[in-house]
């Protein structure tokens, strides 16, 4: 593996990192905490919004960001031809 | 016997007979299968054993509790046990599992090439540990003492010979399976009662859409929701609104679920059990998987508290607030309302001689007017220990004796499968750490493997003896095992990670600082080592409880991480950067390729 290839490699990770790092705040401490007065005015399942991002929504969403981080992962590893 | 007895003593009995049975099966023979399970754990596999190494007792018993009386507020803990995964998969996990070694003292002191390093990480883990493990042993010797009619004592020993069985044979290959076998366990006896209670409050069986629901009563809908019911509930008595209540200010909040969430990530008991997986790929899923299972309790938890809340207060206001007949008589209150006065975690005062119970909040001056006029003299319970959330939950709704059984065995695998953790975290880091490490490098295989099976005895020992006389700091889990792990273990490995030119000098001023500032504030507001009457707030210099922004001691680890991560780069900013074997190893940990080949010494 070359220097600059692994740089590419390491450049496809951080980005992804960051995207997925950004959601991960977002529904927890945007939707769950900062956002949640407002939100709470809008009802989901008898939930009130805001409520349900602090102690169901964020959980959920926690759960998809790690296997959408280890699905792209496989991926990247693959195109970068540095998969086990 | 009762028939609960006869129930509790087979069903307890039936699960630790496969504990030990597992035990025999799952011997380990290497340092790499005491260690790491010999790095064959499947993913989903370990995923399951993660889970029940990370929900203790106080996730079991204690989580339900906080929320019932907390509502929205106890949201920092639902968010910030379960966001440290996504920090853990992303950030450490997949690298430190291509690193490939035993412990997490051991990369600490190869990335930065120092010894001193990797003994303050050693000082940290053990510190962690230790003050979570004592919750455990109590933990289990609370259960036995109050189902199995046996002493505290008694239970501790029974715990504690339970966890060496398995933990001193097997290593982390015992540990391992016997936490999968404790995970099946703890998660049905925490749903299954959730699942009859939200049948019976709203006509939904999976308490997460439950909550939301309806609420049901006697078979017919209310027009209500079930949260909207019980926020109209708890506000007629004076306490604050379920749904919109907060823990301290938005700001403790967000700084409190940080502090988790990085706390959770950084804690070396969790951290090694991604050790155990085969490939990096691995890790990276496991840590889903991981979430999964512990998600299927934390999103059960919030229906739990809030509908144990909700029987709560009905059981005791049975009418109109402030009618002759609203509250219930004291002489007519249920069996496990008696069960639980004999414990002393329920304690009722007739304040107004009435023989009537008044349950409701008499510290908001607001409804004071309101009380004084219903001829109310203070709130009469005077004591509701939340741990009766989960622990009485199956009485309160009345299910059968086989569910209460069931509840707990569930406490105690909860309890035993993090204690088993923790003290292979604490034993490895004796054994490879420092005896291996920094002591004796010279030590044998077969020799390390005897070490680490007398430092596991030994740690059982110790925490069987702090759980029997606990030290103050006991009391302090969160603020300590969460504060040191957030403040000092993560910021040092992701930086280890993620900054190729951190170096040595950077590292160890960055972790010590981080230390020290956190548990400057802790101490401070609850006495060196929470010894009492040695707290040190003063508040003439501005420095009274909470002063700093309002964010209080338990919520400081991410304050703590913040100063290690600024310490860190200015020093390293000014000092010599790493030499060239180091920049080769970050490099070398960033791919996944190679992993199989990296081993442990």
């Amino acid at each position: 593996m070359t220097p600059e290839n692994r740089a590419a490699y390491w450049k496809a990770n951080v980005r992804l990192l960051v995207i997925l790092l950004i959601i991960w705040f977002i529904v927890s401490y945007g939707l769950g905490i900062i956002l949640v007065e407002p939100l709470n005015s809008i009802q989901l399942g008898g939930y009130p919004l805001g409520f349900w991002f602090a102690q169901q929504g964020s959980i959920y969403a926690f759960l998809v960001l790690i296997f959408i981080y280890a699905a792209a992962m496989n991926r990247l590893d693959k195109k970068f031809d540095v998969d086990e | 016997m009762t028939n609960l007895d006869i129930w509790t003593y087979s069903v307890v009995g039936f699960t630790f007979a496969l504990y030990i049975g597992i035990a025999i099966w799952a011997r380990a023979g290497t340092t790499g299968e005491f260690y790491v399970a010999g790095k064959g754990v499947h993913p989903v596999a370990n995923g399951m054993a993660t889970a029940a190494d990370w929900m203790s007792a106080a996730s079991f018993i204690s989580m339900a509790g906080l929320i019932a009386f907390n509502g929205y507020g106890a949201s920092v803990f639902l968010m910030g046990w379960t966001g440290g995964y996504v920090l853990l998969a992303l950030l450490l996990a997949p690298y430190l599992r291509k690193f490939g070694k035993f412990t997490v003292p051991e990369f600490i002191g190869d990335r930065y090439y120092s010894q001193t390093a990797r003994i303050v990480a050693v000082i940290c883990l053990i510190l962690a540990s230790i003050t979570y493990v004592i919750g455990q042993m109590k933990g289990i010797g609370v259960a036995f003492s109050r189902f199995l009619e046996t002493s505290y004592e008694m239970g501790l020993y029974i715990g504690m010979g339970i966890v060496a069985i398995y933990a001193v044979l097997g290593g982390m290959k015992g540990i391992t399976y016997t936490q999968i076998a404790q995970y099946v366990v703890l998660i049905l006896a925490y749903t299954i009662p959730a699942i009859f209670i939200s049948l019976t409050l709203t006509g939904v069986p999976l308490p997460q859409i439950g909550l939301g629901a309806g609420y049901v009563e006697d078979g017919a809908q209310t027009g209500m929701t079930l949260l909207g019911k019980l926020d109209q509930v708890v506000t007629d008595l004076g306490f604050k609104e379920y749904t919109t209540q907060v823990m301290g200010s938005s700001l403790n909040m967000f700084v409190y679920t940080l502090s988790l969430m990085i706390g959770t990530a950084g804690l070396p008991h969790v951290i090694i059990r991604f050790f155990t997986v085969p490939k990096v790929k691995d890790a990276r899923y496991s840590a889903g998987w991981a979430l999964v299972f512990i998600a299927l309790l934390y999103t059960t938890a919030p229906a739990v508290g809030a509908m144990a809340r909700l029987n709560l207060m009905d059981t005791i206001q049975v009418g109109p607030v402030g009618s002759e007949e609203g509250n219930l008589l004291y002489e007519d209150r249920p069996e496990w309302f008696k069960k639980w006065e004999t414990t002393g975690l329920l304690v009722w005062e007739d304040k107004n001689d009435d023989g009537r119970i008044q349950y409701y909040n008499d510290e908001n001056p607001e409804f004071a007017e309101q009380a004084e006029s219903y001829g109310w003299a203070g709130n009469e319970m005077v004591s509701v220990d939340r741990d009766i959330m989960v622990l009485a939950n199956p009485e309160i709704a009345g299910l059968p004796n086989w569910v209460i059984a069931l509840v707990v065995a569930g406490g105690l695998a909860a309890a035993l499968s993090t204690a088993a953790g923790l003290l292979l975290a604490i034993s490895s880091a004796i054994s490879h750490d420092l005896l291996k490490g920094v002591f004796m490098p010279g030590i044998s295989e077969k020799n390390e493997l005897m070490a680490g099976r007398i430092s596991m005895i030994v740690a059982i020992i110790a925490a069987g003896y702090l759980g029997l006389n606990p030290p103050g700091f006991a009391a302090g889990t969160v603020a300590i095992a969460f504060g040191l792990a957030a403040s000092s273990i993560f910021p040092a490995l992701m930086m280890g990670i993620f900054m190729k030119k951190m170096n040595n000098t950077g590292a160890i001023a960055g972790m010590l600082a981080g230390i020290t500032v956190t548990l400057l504030y802790v101490f401070q507001h609850k006495g060196i080592f929470f010894i009492p009457g040695t707290e040190f707030l003063m508040p003439e210099m501005g420095m009274g409880p909470d002063w700093f922004f309002g964010i209080s001691p338990n919520a400081f680890g991410a304050v703590g991480a913040l100063v290690n991560f600024v310490v860190a780069f200015i020093v390293a900013a000014v000092t010599a950067p790493p030499p060239e074997h180091i920049q080769h190893l970050v490099e070398d940990v960033r791919v996944p390729r190679g992993a199989g080949e990296a081993t442990g010494h």
